[in-house]
């Protein structure tokens, strides 16, 4: 089955993001297409590399990035709702005049457009939020 | 070409962005919102439904000013412009509120509880604010 994921909460906070990355890993054991997993709302916090938690948690940013890389996941961050909540790729940061950036490997930032696309194109279109 | 292919070309698929939350004290209205006008680009049959707290988002005469943030009511009465027209508020929700539909912004179809949950069923893809 050919699924995407939705993921509209930050991480450490609330539980969805961890809940998401679970099922992706699952969903890939068992042979499932994941077709992309958007971050929308809070969710695009899951995409700033500067996060740095305790040795002894879980790095959920970290985590997302390594499993992009393992089975080349498409992972989306919203503009919009990046631009809001500070999260920045390089070309944005020069864009907006910005002497830092912060988004984390293998995720890429595009428009609302792709959370929609992936709704037409995936069987299940499946959310991670509150 | 094969025929799942050709399936996939003019799909329209059953929207639904189910709408939960007060349009004020988090974002989930605003961006929520967003998305649906986003999603009239698709050209895909699109409905909006109205529960618990998200039927104060069609509350008519929000006043903003005291809170310092945009009044984004009127965005609401242009999705007939984006041919987005099945606005569907649930009664249970409304009446609970002490709503009337009098008091919404917006003409839309009142239908219980058990009636959204039948809507809810028809759709392919359900996401909810």
């Amino acid at each position: 089955m050919k699924i995407g994921i939705l993921v509209s909460e930050g991480p450490y906070t609330h539980q969805a993001s961890d809940t998401a990355y679970n099922f992706v890993k699952a969903a890939i054991e068992k042979g499932h297409e994941i077709y992309r997993v958007f971050f929308y709302h809070d969710g695009v916090n899951n995409a700033t590399r500067l996060t740095e938690p305790p040795r002894d948690d879980r790095n959920i940013v970290n985590r997302w990035s390594e499993l992009a890389k393992q089975h080349n996941l498409d992972l989306v961050v919203c503009i919009a709702a990046a631009q809001r909540r500070g999260i920045m790729d390089e070309n944005e940061a020069k864009r907006q005049g910005k002497n830092a950036d912060n988004l984390a490997e293998g995720f890429r930032i595009s428009g609302l457009g792709q959370l929609v696309e992936a709704g037409i194109q995936c069987d299940r279109l499946v959310t991670f939020g509150d | 070409m094969t025929d799942e292919m050709m399936d996939e070309e003019g799909v329209i698929k059953k929207f639904m962005f189910v709408n939960r939350k007060a349009p004020y004290g988090t974002i989930y209205a605003l961006e929520g919102l967003e998305v649906v006008l986003i999603s009239a680009a698709f050209e895909q049959d699109v409905s909006l439904a109205f529960v618990d707290d998200g039927v104060y988002e069609l509350k008519k005469t929000q006043d903003t000013k005291a809170l310092g943030q945009k009044n984004f009511s009127p965005t609401y009465r242009a999705l007939e412009g984006y041919d987005i027209e099945k606005l569907y508020v649930e009664r249970e929700s409304m009446e609970m509120r002490g709503l009337t539909e009098d008091d919404l912004l917006v003409d839309v179809q009142v239908v219980s509880s058990a009636e959204m949950a039948d809507l809810m069923a028809e759709q392919d893809v359900v996401i909810s604010f």
